[in-house]
């Protein structure tokens, strides 16, 4: 047998691990920032890019894309190729790949602060950004395939599966999810409106916890861990099942985001029932994990690197239980709009991710630099302020999350609510600064991780080729009888089609009949599209991130009720592109806002919120009332919705803006009646006019009479 | 707000759900049997993979 000597690129795992190390510093910085802001609103300076609403996604972005990202690619790149028995199908693709994401992520910050935004949860880059990542996707997937179909190795191992249909998956939901229509260079809106725009988006947000949170990593695992424990994974069998139910089933479960909205019951029962599902391949993945480990679990007490993998996979066990029951629809009608949800993403985030990235970077350094960790000690010090810090983190917020519900659902004797919403705010600000704390640990951990990697890297010398042999791959002639999953294992071409096949079905069954929907929701009469002003007012509401701690979807409890107004109706949304439905209820709804306070008391607020309401956490927003509204972009606006279908009569677009004017005097005269002295064109007053426009169109209802919003 | 009034309007589709149930169903019996019918020898070696690297 010819044997091949050949070198893995180790340079390009070094590139993509350094910018693991330091984003996921910088993301854990902005998150940590944004954690302060919520019980100290100061810390947002008063200046538009640090405050929460643009902090947030940039947090959100720079964990995902950034620290997660560049360790998946740390990961892949450096076991792909040891898999495969074969160096990257293409340095130069590598570096296109590697420099093209970092562009990315810069230009994602820079954007993201600026407030450019989709205002779509995780997905919020703007158009161009979005064309960048797929490109760079794109090369990322050659290049891998590339890797696979020159490898020596026969067999693909189900790392490298996990991997595919990672890809794939990716691929599938950036795209569907990211049908906008650009307005501007930097601004788009939604291709799709109200519940059909949020299950498409929970489909992508939902799998992208999936399938860019799990699946890699779940790969990274099969991996890292049989190396680090130096003996094969517990059941191999186990995780061909766990591949494919894992895939299969997670691509349903989007909609248990939505329970109790207005998407159509049908589809949050689906979403519910794949959600109990889930629990079997993410325990039988778990299981898996822990069990590779018997036999060996005094190695667990020496070695960080497994440290931290116990307590990754022990996360991912106790993340994968709590989703499926928070998808249960009474559990969610707790938990939904609370801080649970945030400690529960937090288990995933730094515990599962965070855990298994810091394992691979300590197992990876020693053996690209050829050296061993600089300080065990220092590992294990960060093991345990990680851990403590995810504890730190999650229980405060877990009280918080059902003290939030409790308050808002109690009534008095008398049938009144009993609790303020603030009352519900400002009694958990304890539990605020206790997470915060948490958070503080955990990056300080990471900040020894720092060190310690620092130091092992300047103890070394850095093996940019690694010298390998592997046998030449010999075609094999066709032997006999074969089983349908050998053949897909060694093409992986089929297992990518395989893959998309599977994934695409859950995805098909959910969308058709909502896309069906648009035909079906009943609609109501009254509702009718924004005016030019109100639409401009909804921008800045989307730019200022205002989704990231208000809903606007009051579901059909008689607390919400009671404190919010009619609950939402599926009729009402058709003209919001994007639906603006939010997550969290930081602040209170807003789906019934409209008309709720005079003109003046959303001026003072903005200005000062703890003016009209002492006490509150909300951050200030003094630069709506300074900044002139850019009128320019109004016909362009219009055209781009009237293509997206909303029913705006032929040529608005140039009456567009002397209508804006109107409507911005006339506000700018109620505000001067309650002596508030301010120029009509400034974006207050199309923050005012969206504010007060948000849910009143159904009480209009039973008026006869034609109002159009045009008048 | 039923389902079944979406997919009245479609001809013909009592068939989906019926095949969706049958793709689902045997999707996993045949993975299912794959798995326990595969060659042990062969799922070992697979297995052992990442761990057959000449570095270490």
């Amino acid at each position: 047998m010819q044997v091949e000597k050949f070198y893995y690129d180790n340079k390009i795992v070094k590139a993509f691990g350094y910018a693991t190390v330091i984003f996921v510093v910088v993301g854990m910085l902005a998150g940590l920032w944004a954690a302060i802001q919520i019980y100290a609103p100061a810390a947002s300076l008063n200046l538009p890019p640090t405050t929460f609403g643009r902090i947030r996604p940039l947090h959100t972005n720079a964990i995902i894309f950034a620290f997660v990202g560049n360790c998946i690619f740390t990961g892949v790149y450096y076991s792909l190729q040891r898999l495969c028995k074969a160096r990257m199908y293409s340095d130069k693709l590598s570096w296109i790949h590697f420099w093209g994401w970092q562009l990315i992520i810069a230009a994602a910050a820079v954007s993201l602060l600026m407030g450019y935004t989709t205002g779509k949860e995780y997905a919020e880059l703007e158009w161009p950004i979005d064309i960048a990542i797929t490109l760079v996707w794109v090369v990322f997937g050659i290049n891998m395939f590339g890797t696979i179909l020159k490898r020596r190795e026969k067999h693909l191992y189900v790392a490298i599966w996990f991997y595919i249909a990672t890809w794939v998956t990716v691929a599938m939901l950036h795209i569907v999810n990211s049908f906008e229509i650009p307005v501007t260079f930097m601004k788009s809106y939604s291709w799709y409106a109200g519940v059909q725009d949020a299950l498409v988006q929970w489909w992508y947000g939902h799998n992208a916890v999936a399938f860019f949170l799990t699946t890699p990593i779940l790969g990274l695992m099969y991996y890292f861990l049989p190396k680090a424990a130096n003996r094969p994974v517990y059941s191999y069998r186990l995780s061909i099942i766990h591949f494919w139910s894992l895939i299969f089933i997670y691509i349903w479960a989007g909609p248990h985001h939505l329970l109790y909205t207005a998407l159509p019951d049908w589809a949050q029962s689906l979403g519910t029932v794949f959600s109990l599902m889930l629990i079997f391949p993410s325990w039988g993945g778990m299981l898996n994990g822990l069990f590779t480990l018997r036999g060996v679990w005094d190695k667990v007490r020496e070695d960080p690197v497994l440290k931290f993998m116990v307590v990754a996979i022990t996360c991912y066990g106790m993340a994968t239980l709590e989703g499926p029951l928070l998808s249960l629809k009474n559990v969610s009608a707790i938990a939904h709009y609370t801080d649970w949800i945030v400690a529960h993403v937090h288990i995933g985030g730094l515990g599962w991710n965070g855990f298994m990235a810091f394992a691979i970077m300590y197992y990876l350094v020693p053996r690209m630099w050829g050296t061993t960790l600089y300080s065990k000690k220092l590992a294990t010090n960060h093991f345990w302020m990680g851990t403590i810090g995810i504890i730190l983190y999650a229980v405060p917020l877990y009280w918080a999350g059902f003290t939030q519900s409790l308050m808002w659902k109690t009534f008095t004797p008398e049938g009144q609510l009993k609790f303020q919403f603030l009352e519900s705010v400002t009694n958990i600000i304890p539990m605020y600064i206790t997470r915060s704390v948490g958070g503080a640990l955990y990056l300080t951990g990471a900040l020894l991780m720092c060190y310690n990697l620092a130091k092992t890297i300047a103890s070394g010398r850095f093996i940019a080729n690694e010298e390998a042999e592997a046998a030449t791959r010999l075609h094999p002639a066709k032997q006999g009888r074969e089983y349908w999953h050998r053949w897909i294992e060694r093409r992986p071409v089929a297992l990518l089609v395989v893959s998309l096949i599977v994934v695409v079905i859950g995805g098909v069954v959910e969308m058709i009949p909502t896309f069906l929907v648009k035909s079906n929701v009943p609609t109501i009469s009254s509702v009718k599209p924004y005016t030019p002003l109100e639409l401009q007012g909804r921008d800045i509401y989307v730019r200022e991130g205002c989704y990231t701690c208000h809903s606007q979807m009051i579901r059909p409890f008689r607390d919400e009720v009671a404190r919010y107004g009619e609950y939402s109706k599926a009729g009402e949304f058709v003209y919001d592109h994007p639906f603006q439905w939010g997550s969290k209820r930081t602040g209170p709804d807003l789906a019934r806002v409209g008309g709720k306070y005079p003109d003046s008391w959303h001026y003072n607020h903005m200005d000062d919120p703890t003016s009209m309401s002492p006490g509150s956490i909300m951050p200030a927003y003094p630069w709506l009332l300074d900044h002139n509204l850019d009128t320019s972009t109004t016909p362009a606006k219009i055209r781009a919705m009237q293509k997206l279908g909303v029913p705006y009569p032929e040529g608005y677009d140039r009456l567009a803006n002397k209508e804006l004017t109107a409507q911005a005097e006339a506000i700018a005269g109620r505000l001067k009646k309650d002596k508030v002295e301010t120029p009509p064109h400034k974006e207050i007053i199309a923050l005012i006019a969206y504010l007060q426009r948000i849910g009143t169109d159904i009480r209009l209802e039973q008026q006869p009479g034609d109002r159009t919003v045009m008048q | 707000m039923k389902f079944i009034h979406y997919l009245e309007q479609t001809a013909g589709v009592d068939i989906l759900g019926l095949a969706s149930l049958l793709i689902f169903f045997m999707f996993f019996v045949v993975m299912i049997v794959w798995v326990v019918r595969t060659d042990k020898k062969k799922i070992e070696e697979i297995s052992k993979i990442p761990l057959d690297n000449t570095e270490q």
